[in-house]
């Protein structure tokens, strides 16, 4: 009953994900420092790369309700409460928040590296 | 064993004032626990720090008679609390089976391999396994005799050798024959839960009479024969042949389960989907050539045809245990071995090193993964507290939990203790009554990873 909680949870991801667990682990730790940096080099956020990136965003947010479907072998149809839909929310929203994170990061350094 | 939790019984428990101080100490683990599966799909962890415990030294010499969840987790926990303590886990199989994974074998979402392992993986470092199976228990001499013959004397003794699945007691039962016929029983193993799914897919693609039961005794995860018989209905009306079938569910007692919450939910559930419910049925036979099943009612027996049955076997203690002073003397678990423990420390009534921890232990609730999640710790407590000439109070309160599945997709998170009180992890967010995808989520995927690291002592 002495436990340190994150760690119960950091345990339960390992089961759960393997070694991929440290791959998006460094992915999200590695797009989120991207896109800092950018931000930082670029002092602002450059609108149009950022709605695009947010389509793409979209897509990942379809993406990540796809993997969820397939891993759990049901969809966001057999949501039955609030708490479904909110799950449902929460999937999409953090595929999309991601996606477009990455995809605004990526899209940022090659157009800085392709100009160096 | 499965993470299900749901023990139909027909005795009336005693509600007294240490159940009730139990709930406030453990709650907060078991939200724990239940938050780190639910962190898994975007909800908020809410952490919170606690002191690591010192391990406490000891040459003392422990026992573990079982390697299954009970036996490894443990394990694990003993090598976190203490040192220099000799510690020894008796078990034959080298196999471990994910039980509560059969139900998604037999719904054929998952592979037989799904739920097969290693105790090696599991094995903590410093621990002896002795892969020999506890054949005698000798607990005025303190000591296990295993069944060749090896006498192993022993400090303490945690008893989780599982239990005995009766197939025998059923006339006409053949283990073999699972998944011809429509002969189904999830409950065998990894491989006849899979044979269960086609023989249930068959039944499925031609409809018919399909039978559902329940033993009279006490068993692993009383909710699974209640999934099963929902699964099938599922997989009918996906397959468009509902129509085609009809649906039986024979109930030991007048109840659909032990609390009377969730019996009236699953009644209203079972009427919802056109499930016909005979209540004290209990099955005492079957002729597999016929397909026609025998049930043990008030009136006599009754024979019933059937194109598909899923047989759940009456369960009792192992034979070692059922033929032990460790068994209760009288009472309603004496009949069938269980072990004399007492239901709030886990520890043995008359001897006081031994401990009886998962399906083995002889209270009202708690085969299932579930409580051996929140027994073992309090167990461990009380064994450590021991050597260390102390008092514990840790207390377990009878807190399990079982996603009840009432179709592919969607289950009902249902916890509950001793006292048939429901005691959700999430009062106001995840309804336990209410039949949700957010619960299956958390079968599917979170359930595994969770186990597993029960298991390894890490939660």
């Amino acid at each position: 009953m002495k436990e340190f909680e994150p760690l119960v949870f950091l345990a339960v991801f390992q089961e759960m994900l393997g070694p991929l667990l440290w791959i998006m682990l460094l992915l999200a730790v590695g797009g989120v420092a991207a896109f800092v940096l950018l931000f930082v080099r670029e002092k602002g956020i450059d609108s149009r790369r950022l709605v695009r990136a947010e389509l793409i965003g979209l897509l990942g947010g379809v993406a990540a309700l796809v993997l969820m479907a397939k891993v759990t072998v049901s969809g966001f149809s057999d949501a039955g409460g609030p708490i479904d839909w909110l799950l449902v929310g929460l999937v999409w929203g953090t595929g999309l928040a991601g996606t477009t994170i990455l995809a605004y990061g990526a899209m940022g350094w090659r157009r800085l590296l392709g100009r160096n | 064993m499965d993470w299900c939790p749901l023990i139909m019984r027909e005795t009336i428990l005693n509600s007294d004032k240490h159940g009730e101080q139990d709930l406030s100490a453990a709650f907060p683990e078991r939200r724990a626990f239940l938050k780190a599966g639910l962190a898994g799909y975007g909800l908020l962890l809410v952490g919170q720090a606690e002191a690591a415990v010192p391990r406490v030294r000891t040459a003392a010499r422990i026992v573990i008679a079982g390697a299954g969840a009970a036996g490894l987790a443990t394990a694990s926990r003993l090598t976190q609390r203490l040192e220099g303590a000799k510690i020894i886990l008796l078990d034959r199989r080298k196999e471990h089976w994910y039980q509560p994974g059969l139900t998604l074998v037999a719904a054929g979402l998952k592979p037989a391999s799904y739920v097969v392992s290693t105790t090696a993986e599991y094995l903590p470092s410093g621990v002896e396994w002795i892969e020999e199976r506890a054949a005698q228990f000798d607990p005025e001499a303190n000591r296990v005799v295993t069944d060749s013959g090896r006498v192993v004397p022993y400090d303490f003794l945690v008893v989780a050798t599982g239990l005995h699945l009766d197939y025998a007691a059923v006339e006409g039962m053949d283990l073999q024959l699972i998944g011809k016929n429509g002969l189904g029983s999830v409950y065998a193993g990894p491989e006849a839960a899979f044979a269960t799914w086609r023989a249930m897919s068959d039944f499925a693609d031609g409809g018919g009479v399909g039978v559902f039961c329940r033993p009279a005794t006490e068993m692993k995860c009383a909710g699974a024969p209640l999934k099963y018989a929902f699964i099938t209905d599922d997989t009918l009306r996906r397959r468009d042949k509902r129509g085609k079938a009809e649906l039986i569910y024979a109930s030991n007692n007048k109840v659909l389960f032990s609390v009377p919450i969730v019996s009236e939910k699953v009644r209203m559930l079972f009427q919802d989907r056109q499930v016909k419910v005979q209540y004290e049925h209990v099955l005492s036979g079957i002729d597999p050539g016929r397909r026609v099943a025998r049930f043990r009612t008030p009136n006599g027996v009754v024979e019933q045809p059937y194109d598909f049955i899923n047989v759940v076997p009456p369960m009792r203690a192992p034979e070692a245990v059922r033929n032990s002073p460790l068994r209760w003397q009288q009472g309603v678990w004496a009949n069938d071995g269980w072990m004399e423990v007492d239901r709030h420390s886990l520890r043995h009534k008359r001897f006081a090193n031994v401990f009886g921890v998962g399906d083995v232990a002889g209270v009202p609730k708690g085969k299932t993964a579930a409580s051996v999640k929140w027994q073992v710790p309090v167990a461990i407590d009380h064994l450590v507290a021991s050597i260390e000439g102390k008092v514990s109070t840790a207390s377990y309160n009878g807190y399990t939990s079982c996603p009840l599945i009432t179709r592919l997709g969607r289950a009902m998170l249902v916890e509950f203790d001793y006292q048939d009180n429901l005691v959700p992890s999430f009062p106001g967010v995840i309804a336990p009554l209410e039949e949700l995808w957010i619960t299956w989520v958390m079968k599917t995927m979170a359930l595994k990873p969770t186990y597993l690291t029960m298991l390894r002592g890490r939660s």
